[in-house]
């Protein structure tokens, strides 16, 4: 019979020693709504798992100088009900609130939801938009890398044998820096995002934008960090011809793939809409906080 | 004795709280999984990987050198259902063919016919044993869709399908199983009065009923062949007939307890798991639990078919219509049998046409085979008629219900198929929908509306009640029909009405084959009709016994004793001076009286009377990604009587939700080999609670008088007009017209940018 040995650690070391130490695979548990589903349809027989969710230090979020740290494993409700947190990200609260269902959100995390290295994962592109890194435990120590260097394909990460994210690290934004999340589905909750796109900017006091980040998910293998977008953004106000010029650039950049989610063709053209719409969001939160 | 007088009533017509609803909302309900047996295995089914292949053969050694594995079984243990066997009763299926779909012999039809099963001493143990049962097959080409299917030199699923009603007789084998015809009048003559002709082609793509509940049974055999089987379906009675013709044992041997059912929709009206269960259990000794998986449900249970509809209709520029046609082709899967008549029949039977010609085609192909879906094909043909005659209106410029107010049924409107309607209400859904809020209410930009009609036949049938007073003068109610949409509650208010007594001391249960007489099962939209006239004739016999208990008491004769709120009275004062006696004492008194007072009645309902609604949708389009929000839905139907009218309600809301999900979103994806890529409710887009408006209803009321409260089958007709309904409005909303389904959002954009051709990146 196959057989699966469980785990529940209360350090990050004891976390790092059980990981390194399996002989076969061994998965993070961080929440395990996706976990969960893998081992049931039979994807995925790992020996051992890891649980996350008896490690304190990586529950919760707290404030150090001009970051907010998120513990990996925080699931996703208790950064909604992060009034603070909300306020400065609200792209990252959407992009969180969109996973699954509440139900799903009491377990789920923002590092299950990247780890599991689906590109479209709804809580990522947010994250990697507001230049988050990810502070990595493993056997050799810690390390702290750019979020966006994590997942580098479908189910893939660059994380090393027992390796596994602890804490996210987010600047906090600059006067006048905000974001948004979209994605699109064919339904209205309880589904898979066909396109996600973040958008994070940074205004000036006339309201022209100094910085832009534009992130989209579910159009190539991993998030994308589109350059040419944010270019079309930076120096301009939000007027048609800038819109038009973020929205080719959004679709210039995908490689979607067809699947059931959405064919090629279809996931480019909603790349470009969710890109002008997320930025008209993230631009109007900006310039309110002038 | 009649109670079609509404303001008589003092029960039908209200809302009391169902008698099965504690149960099933604290749990303690027991449905299909839910039951246990001492020494119980656990079975499970190897499916075919391939959408066509020759099993060249099966090897169970392994699987049974496996601890715990108990017994394994395929084709080879299972009797030939020869065409004589074919059928039992009034039953509608094929059991020659159901058999061969419960498990295969000689060729797999479709990716997930079961090929094999096994029973072992636990879940892990049986799912293990399924990877080590070898079975070889020789992978044959296979065909998916209707037109390659019809095809010359289409791979052929049977070679003893030869296509029924052409002449002259084919000799060739085909996927063509039937060609169906109905007409009235000239169509061509109809065609050439015309001022105005249009001709459009339509098409659906197979759905699941989506009950939440999958497939699930328990069966147990004993030494003597006795067997008993508790499952999940919308008829015990099919339950034992099917399994028993297809194990070969006799109806008198085998038990079937229904259990409580989680949604059926029609897909529950015929067999999978029973026969394999029962065949495990023969075989091991042991009683046998089978559960599908919700992938299992996809791969190998339902669908309603997927279509080709194509309409023509010719009118006068008054909007009177000349001519109709249509011409249907329906996915039957891997066995004959779609409902492509009941498409044909009923998407022309809402109108007064003249002259009117339809035909349907029965197509196999490799995929599972079609199952009852609520309104079984209807939903289809009118998806078809429904968007033609919005298109007609739009041509010649006629407000789309005043187009079916020219046009609609009537009482003496003699139908295509051939009936001469009698008291139907279309009109009065016409009427309803003018009258209505709704059609007045402002839209704003990106926003339509749309109207659709449909029809449904309903159906009657044979059914059995037994009507108990007990010693306390409470009464239990028996009947022989699952309960699927709240009919236990609907029975026992019949039976309080006319015994006259609070709904709460009527007890209804639903029995098993050994407790009640043979019914028919739950589907056809039959079982307050049917049902309902069994309980009340069941009743109305309660109070005849009653009132002779009563003369017995008081040494009078029968005659002079009248029942009236419960209670015997005194006919009159001739009849003597008697305090009235009420349930409770002459339950009390039966034994001293003449001893149990019941009464069980067996009828062949007639008379059912015919469904006809027409709903009301409000959409707005996103144009950018093809997003379709349904806004406000309206729902009116002619429900004859409702009996229990939020149990109306909400089969009116529950059918109009499917419809959504049909008009929406819902596909079966299927890779080039014929494997399925979505089976499951992620991927398979059932609409969710956040997707829907509040679905408004106005139930119109025109009693059937041949039903003692008047009433009609209303189960399905909700599911009819969904689909032309959304398009109508999408149509009104963006100028589009949508003729594919699903009106999916990228058939949505690109239908957009054919119109419009946007900036792409690739320019």
């Amino acid at each position: 019979m196959p057989r699966v040995s469980y785990t529940a650690p209360a350090t990050v070391d004891e976390a790092v020693k059980a990981l390194a130490g399996a002989a076969g695979l061994a998965k993070v548990l961080s929440g395990g709504t996706d976990l969960l589903v893998q081992l049931k349809s039979g994807r995925l027989a790992p020996e051992l798992i890891v649980d996350m969710k008896r490690i304190p230090e990586m529950i919760g979020i707290r404030e150090e100088g001009e970051f907010f740290v998120i513990g990996a494993a925080t699931p996703g409700v208790m950064l909604s009900a992060h009034e603070r947190l909300e306020h400065a990200f609200p792209g990252i609260v959407e992009g969180v609130d969109l996973i699954g269902s509440t139900q799903i959100q009491g377990r789920a995390s923002i590092a299950g939801n990247l780890c599991n290295a689906s590109p479209a994962a709804d809580s990522v592109p947010p994250v990697i938009a507001a230049r988050a890194t990810a502070v990595i435990a493993g056997p050799n120590g810690r390390r702290e890398v750019a979020v966006e260097a994590i997942v580098i394909g479908p189910g893939r990460t660059s994380l090393a044998k027992g390796e596994f994210v602890v804490e996210f690290k987010v600047p906090k934004p600059k006067p006048r820096q905000c974001d948004a999340y979209l994605r699109f589905i064919p339904r209205t909750e309880m589904d898979i995002a066909v396109v996600g796109c973040a958008v994070n900017v940074t205004l000036d006091a006339g309201g022209t934008c100094i910085d832009a980040r534009v992130v989209l998910g579910a159009v190539a293998p991993t998030q994308l960090i589109v350059d040419e977008a944010a270019q079309a953004l930076i120096g301009h106000k939000l007027d048609a011809d800038t819109l038009a010029k973020l929205d080719l650039a959004a679709q210039r950049a995908c490689k979607p793939i067809t699947d059931k989610r959405g064919t090629i063709e279809y996931r480019i053209k909603i790349a470009g809409v969710l890109a002008r719409r997320a930025a008209a969001i993230a631009f109007e939160r900006a310039a309110a906080r002038a | 004795m009649s109670f079609l007088d509404k303001a008589a009533l003092k029960i039908v017509g209200t809302r009391p709280i169902r008698p099965d609803g504690v149960d099933k909302v604290t749990g303690r309900a027991n449905f299909g999984a839910d039951m246990v047996m001492p020494g119980m295995l656990w079975g499970r089914i190897k499916r075919s990987p391939h959408a066509h292949a020759r099993i060249l053969g099966i090897k169970f050694e392994k699987a049974l050198a496996l601890p715990g594995v108990k017994a394994v079984t395929c084709g080879a243990d299972f009797p030939e259902v020869t065409p004589e066997r074919a059928h039992v009763g009034a039953a509608p299926a094929n059991l020659r063919d159901l058999s061969r779909n419960v498990i295969a012999r000689g060729k797999v039809l479709y990716e997930g016919h079961a090929v094999a099963a096994v029973a072992a001493t636990s879940q892990a143990i049986a799912e293990q044993a399924l990877d080590l049962i070898e079975v070889e097959y020789e992978v044959l080409p296979h065909v998916m869709d209707i037109e390659a299917a019809m095809a010359d030199g289409a791979p052929l699923l049977h070679d003893d399908i030869f296509t029924a009603g052409v002449e002259p007789k084919p000799t060739k084998p085909s996927n063509v199983s039937k060609v169906v015809r109905f007409a009235i009048g000239d169509v061509e003559a109809g065609f050439r009065e015309a001022d105005i002709v249009i001709e459009r082609r339509y098409t659906t793509k197979p759905v699941h009923q989506g009950y939440i509940e999958p497939h699930a049974c328990l069966v147990s055999v004993a030494a003597d062949g006795q067997c008993t089987i508790f499952s999940s379906s919308q008829g015990q009675f099919m339950v034992r007939a099917y399994t028993s013709r297809i194990v070969g044992a006799d109806i008198a041997d085998i038990r079937a307890i229904p259990a409580e059912i989680g949604g059926g929709f029609g897909g529950k009206t015929i067999v999978y798991l029973e026969p394999l269960a029962y065949m495990l259990s023969k075989k091991s000794g042991r009683p046998v639990k089978m559960v599908m998986s919700r992938e299992e449900v996809f791969r190998a249970t339902g669908p309603a078919p997927g279509a080709i509809v194509e309409v023509k209709l010719g009118a006068k520029k008054d909007g009177h219509i000349t001519a109709a046609q249509s011409i249907l082709k329906y996915q039957a899967g891997a066995f004959q049998g779609s409902p492509v008549q009941q498409g044909c029949i009923c998407g022309l039977a809402v109108y007064d046409f003249p002259n009117a010609l339809t035909i349907g085609y029965d197509v196999l192909c490799n995929r599972p085979k079609v199952a009852a879906y609520r309104a079984p094909g209807a939903p289809i043909g009118s998806f078809g008629v429904e968007s033609c005659m919005d298109e007609l209106a739009d041509a010649l410029n006629i407000e789309p219900l005043k187009l079916r107010e020219i046009n609609g049924a009537k009482d003496g409107t003699k139908a295509t198929h051939g009936v001469t309607w009698v008291n139907i209400g279309y009109q009065k859904t016409l009427e309803a929908a003018r009258a209505s809020e709704h059609l007045k209410a402002p839209l704003g930009p990106n926003q339509g509306r749309g109207i659709a009609s449909g029809y449904w036949h309903n159906a009657g049938g044979e059914s059995s009640a037994a009507c108990h007073v007990n010693e306390d003068g409470t009464i239990t109610v028996t009947e022989g029909h699952p309960d699927i949409g709240g009919s236990r509650a609907s029975m026992a208010m019949m039976v309080a009405e006319v015994l006259g007594v609070p709904f709460e001391n009527v007890r209804p249960v639903v029995g098993d084959t050994t407790s009640i007489g043979f019914s028919a099962s739950t589907g056809g939209s039959r079982v307050t009709f049917a049902g309902g006239m069994a309980v009340t004739q069941a009743a109305q016999k309660v109070v005849e016994v009653l009132k002779q208990r009563a003369a017995v008491i008081w040494d009078i004769s029968p005659d002079a004793v009248e029942w009236k709120d419960g209670k015997a009275y005194p006919a009159g004062p001739n009849a003597g001076a008697f305090e009235p006696l009420d349930l409770a004492t002459i339950g009390n008194r039966a034994a001293r009286t003449g001893g149990p007072i019941s009464a069980e009645v067996q009828i062949n309902a007639q008379g059912q009377g015919p469904g006809f609604a027409t709903h009301i949708c409000d959409v707005e389009v996103d144009r950018e990604t093809g997003f379709v929000k349904i806004l406000r839905y309206t729902a009116i139907q002619d429900v004859g009587r409702a009996i229990h009218p939020s149990y109306v309600e909400g089969q009116m809301q529950g059918g109009v939700t499917q419809g959504i999900g049909w008009a929406l979103n819902e596909e079966y994806i299927y890779d080039k080999d014929g494997c399925l890529e979505n089976p499951g409710f992620l991927d398979y887009r059932i609409p969710v609670a956040s997707d829907m408006p509040m679905i408004d209803t106005i139930m119109v009321e025109v009693p059937n008088p041949r039903h003692p409260f008047g009433a009609r089958g209303v189960g399905e007709v909700p599911l009819v007009p969904p689909m032309a309904a959304v398009a109508n409005a999408i149509f009104a909303a963006t100028g589009l017209r949508l003729r594919d389904l699903p009106m999916s959002p990228p058939k949505i954009r690109a239908a957009v940018d054919a119109e419009e051709p946007p900036r792409l990146a690739a320019e």
